[in-house]
Order: C-alpha cells, then sequence, then structure tokens
C-alpha cells in the first residue's frame, strides 16, 4: 500500500481553490512537493504566488479543496496546532513583516523565544544566523534605520534560525543587488543542501534557468505549463 | 518566566503613555473606592461604639422584694441580646442624680421620700444591637410581671440607624460601581494597547507563537499596572488621611473620634484587587482580541 510518491511527499494540495470575496485568487491548484524539494513558483504580478504562500501558513484559509504539510491537513488543524505547523515552516514575507518596535536581534530570537529555547542557545544561534547574512555589525538596529535589502536579509535569518522543515520564501531577492541577491540565495541552497524543502515565488525567470530546478507557473490563479 | 517579566517592562517602557494612562486610571479609582471604604470603616467604628453605649433601662414595680432581685436579673440576662444586667437600687440612682445636678442637688433634700423606682441597666451584646433587637427586647422586658416601665431612645435610635443603613448601603453601590467602572476603563486602555500592537502580534502568531506566550506579557503588565495603581492610590490616601486626621483630632480635641487607616492586611487586600483590576481588564480585552 506504501506509495513511495506519497510517502515522500511534504507538501500536498489537492483541488485548492482560493476567493476573496468573489474574486477568484487561486482556481483548482494540484501540487506535491517532496521533501528535499526546490521549487519556484512564478507567474506575473497578481497571479495568486503570495496566496498560494499564505494558504500553506495558515494566513488564510482555503475556500475549497485540501491541504496537507508534513502529515497535518490544515482544513482541519485545531486552533491550538497551528503554532506547531508554523514552526515548521519559516518564511520570508514580501514585506518582511519585521516587528518595528524590537531591535534585529529580538525580531531574529523571537522564533527561539517562542520555541521556548534557552537564553544561551538563543544567543548563539542568533548570533551565527546574523553573521550568515551579513548583519552581525547591526544586531541592535531598529529595523526602520535599515535599508530595504538590510531588512530583507533579517527577514532571511528569521526564516532560518528556528531550523524548520520548509522554507516559504515569498520574493526572497526581490529588493537585493545581485551581490547580496547572491548571498541570500546561497543562504538558501546551504538549508536545502542541509536537508530542507524550498518553495519560492518570484517573477526572476533568471533565477529559475540558474537552478535548473521544477518551477510551478501560475497565471490569474491557474496552473499552467509552459 | 524571567523572561516574561523582561518583555513585559520592555513593553511597558515602549508604550509608556497608554501604560501611564492605565495606571493612572487604576490609581483613581482605587483611591475614590478606598476613600470610601476608610470612610464607613470609620463611620462604622463610631456608630458601634455609640451603640455599645446604648442603654435599656428597666424601672421595677415598687412592691419587688429584694429576696426576688436574683431570680429577675437571671430572667433579664436570659433574654437574647442581653450583655449585662446591672441591679440599680432607688438610693444608687438618687446618688446619680445628685452628682448629675451637683449644686441643685440641694433642691433633692427637700424630698420625704425617694421617688425613684428601683431598675436595672442592661446593656446589649455587641452584635445584636441593631433596631429590630432593641425594640424586640423591649416587648419582651415589658412583659415580665416584676417590671413596670422600660425606657430607650426609641425613635430617634431607629432613625439614626436607618439612616446610616441607608448611607452603608450607598456606599458598597457606590464602590461596586467604581470598581466596574476601573475594570470597564482598563479593559479600554488594554484594548488600545493591544490593538495599538496588533501587527506585532500578528508577526509573533506568524512565526509560530502561541497565544499563551503572547498573552503573558500583557497579564504581568496588567498586574504590575494594577500593583502600581493600587499603590500609589492608596499611598496618595494616607497621605490625605494623615493631613485630615491630624486636623480633625487636633479641632475636636476630645477622644470623641478616634479615626484609624486601613490594617496592614487590609491594605494588602486592597492592593491585591487592584492587580485583580488589571488582570481582569487584560483577560476580558485579550478574549476579544485573540478569538477572531
Ligand atoms: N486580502 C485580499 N483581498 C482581496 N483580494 C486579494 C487579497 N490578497 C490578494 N488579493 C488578490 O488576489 C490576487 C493574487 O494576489 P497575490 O498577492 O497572490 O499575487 P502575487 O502573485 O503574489 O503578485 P505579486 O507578484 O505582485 O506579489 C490579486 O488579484 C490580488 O488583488
Ligand atoms: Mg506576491
Amino acid at each position: 500500500m506504501i506509495d513511495k510518491n506519497d510517502k515522500s511527499a511534504i507538501i500536498r494540495m489537492f483541488h485548492v481553490h482560493k476567493n476573496y470575496g468573489s474574486k477568484k485568487a487561486l482556481i483548482n491548484i494540484n501540487l506535491d512537493v517532496s521533501k528535499n524539494e526546490f521549487i519556484f513558483i512564478t507567474g506575473p504580478s497578481g497571479a495568486g504566488k503570495s496566496t498560494l504562500m499564505k494558504l500553506l501558513y495558515l494566513g488564510e484559509p482555503v475556500s475549497e479543496g485540501q491541504i496537507l504539510i508534513d502529515g497535518m491537513n490544515l482544513s482541519r488543524i485545531a486552533r491550538k496546532r497551528i503554532p506547531l505547523l508554523r514552526r515548521k515552516l519559516g518564511i520570508i514575507f514580501q514585506d518582511y513583516k519585521l516587528i518595528p518596535t524590537k531591535t534585529v536581534f529580538d525580531n531574529v530570537a523571537l522564533v527561539l523565544e517562542a520555541m521556548g529555547k534557552k537564553r544561551r542557545f538563543i544567543r548563539k544561534k542568533v548570533n551565527s544566523v546574523l553573521r550568515m547574512v551579513g548583519m552581525e555589525k547591526r544586531f541592535n538596529a531598529l529595523p526602520q534605520s535599515l535599508s530595504g535589502g538590510e531588512q530583507q536579509r533579517i527577514a532571511v535569518a528569521r526564516a532560518v534560525v528556528g531550523m524548520p522543515k520548509i522554507i516559504l520564501a515569498d520574493e526572497p531577492t526581490g529588493s537585493l543587488d545581485p551581490e547580496s541577491a547572491g548571498a541570500v540565495f546561497d543562504l538558501l541552497k546551504g538549508f536545502h543542501a542541509r536537508g530542507g524543502t524550498l518553495l519560492i515565488a518570484t517573477h526572476d525567470q533568471e533565477l529559475i534557468r540558474k537552478t535548473g530546478c521544477r518551477a510551478i507557473h501560475l497565471k490569474e490563479g491557474r496552473q499552467v505549463s509552459k | 518566566m524571567i523572561f516574561f517579566f523582561k518583555r513585559a517592562f520592555q513593553d511597558i517602557r515602549t508604550n509608556k503613555f497608554l501604560n501611564t494612562v492605565t495606571i493612572i486610571t487604576i490609581f483613581l479609582s482605587i483611591l475614590i473606592v478606598s476613600a470610601l471604604v476608610l470612610f464607613f470603616l470609620n463611620t462604622n467604628d463610631y456608630m458601634n461604639s455609640w451603640k455599645k453605649g446604648i442603654r435599656i433601662i428597666a424601672y421595677l414595680k415598687p412592691d419587688i422584694v429584694e429576696a426576688n432581685l436574683v431570680d429577675i436579673k437571671n430572667k433579664i440576662q436570659g433574654l437574647y441580646g442581653v450583655a449585662e444586667a446591672e441591679f440599680i437600687s432607688k438610693e444608687e440612682a438618687m446618688k446619680r442624680l445628685r452628682e448629675q445636678m451637683k449644686r441643685q442637688s440641694s433642691l433633692l433634700d427637700g424630698l420625704k421620700e425617694n421617688p425613684l423606682p428601683d431598675a436595672f441597666e442592661i446593656r446589649l451584646a455587641g452584635r445584636s444591637s441593631n433596631i429590630e433587637n432593641i425594640e424586640n427586647m423591649a416587648v419582651q422586658l415589658e412583659s415580665l410581671p416584676e417590671i413596670d416601665d422600660v425606657e430607650y431612645g426609641r425613635k430617634w435610635i431607629g432613625r439614626f440607624v436607618k439612616l446610616f443603613d441607608l448611607f452603608r448601603l450607598t456606599g458598597y453601590a457606590m464602590s461596586g460601581i467604581f470598581f466596574m467602572a476601573a475594570v470597564f476603563i482598563v479593559v479600554n486602555t488594554i484594548r488600545l494597547v493591544i490593538y495599538s500592537r496588533r501587527e506585532e502580534i500578528e508577526i509573533m502568531r506568524l512565526v509560530g507563537a502561541t497565544d499563551r506566550f503572547i498573552k503573558a506579557p500583557f497579564y504581568i503588565e496588567g498586574i504590575i499596572q494594577g500593583a502600581l495603581g493600587g499603590i500609589i492610590g492608596l499611598a496618595v490616601l494616607f497621605a490625605a488621611f494623615l493631613y485630615i486626621a491630624t486636623n480633625v483630632e487636633y479641632g475636636l480635641s476630645s477622644g470623641l473620634l478616634h479615626v484609624r487607616f486601613f490594617s496592614l492586611r487590609l491594605s494588602g487586600t486592597i492592593i491585591l484587587c487592584s492587580m485583580l483590576v488589571g488582570w481582569l481588564g487584560c483577560f476580558i480585552s485579550l478574549r476579544q482580541f485573540l478569538k477572531e
């Protein structure tokens, strides 16, 4: 009975629809992402890339269909267990979503604090992740004093610090110059190399061509084959 | 736990304005309620000492023989609410009258015979000295065959006690209303705090924080605010009390009016109550907020 493909799928979407009121943002999405896969979601602006991500971290409920992530059925999940789902995920938001009143260090540390990690561990881990994104010197800065690219690197640091199984990255290199984009991308590749599953939403075709990984194309909310 | 305290203090520092508003709200409510309580505490003290002074005088019929006195005394003391019955012979009564009249007491010398009756002076047990009990007792005393007449300040005691009860009831109601108003205002200021931080809360949830993790610092904040508001309220009340008490006692300069402040235990209870206000305010507004 054990289906090899089934066993290795960490994200499964069955006939997923998403409506915002009468606006159909996603129409009949079917998608399997296997463990340790590196997959792109592409499509023009407004195609529904961010919406698809939102469904995966329960930022929005699905209108129709089913989503399974690492054995959890998102339409059946109890409210209390939503944090558990989100701890499996490292999310890089398109608009970063850094807490403006907290320092860079505290923003990143928050993930580990919410997990109940020890302070010593948190300090070591956060410092090492900030070093990886090249922001260790700015640990005490507030987000609004950083450039867009710097904020994005903090968002990446926060996404990887909790050692999630899956990273959902919405335009992770969107506002970076080629050099820091390359650095962030290397960081994500490193995460993939350590066994993580990576889902990147982008309209950067160059990036996709370079890696040669699978890409899902969206157009006006539908999956299209290219 | 230390971590949550750290976060709570950090939050208080970053939200100085709203936190100050909350503390001031709690402070004013505690000040008003505890001022009321203090006032009633003292007037109640005063009432009680006054009630203790209430005496019922039961005059005996003139033909009572001395041998029966012990028997009558026992009967009286057997009545509900009687603390003590003291026999006042007519000679004793005359002596007291003379003392009271002082100079004019020579007027009494003209009397051939002592016109005063023998009597029992009855003191009431502390608890039972409400007006119904006094009236009941008077009726029971009058029904004893040996007793001729019963005397006590019937009308004005009744009026006074009823007025005071009404007064006290109003006080309770006002305290209750102020307590609820305090909770209501705290709920709303904390709702403002939460509202100003909804983005932060939303982000915390998105990175996997549980509701408990998000709420804990708010509760600590609420309790700290309650404690601070309560302590400041009591301190201000105490200062006002000292000022008024010294002036009042000096002005009246009679041991008659002795005012007191809350006992340590009652002060503690008031601070606990104000912490409860802070906690309750948080609880209500957080429950509404985190539900959606
Ligand atoms: N909260 C919302 N309410 C109503 N409509 C929404 C909402 N969020 C997104 N939409 C609509 O759904 C569609 C898909 O939006 P989405 O943000 O997923 O696009 P996207 O592919 O991420 O675009 P971009 O590349 O610009 O980020 C858009 O037409 C958008 O207007
Ligand atoms: Mg988007």
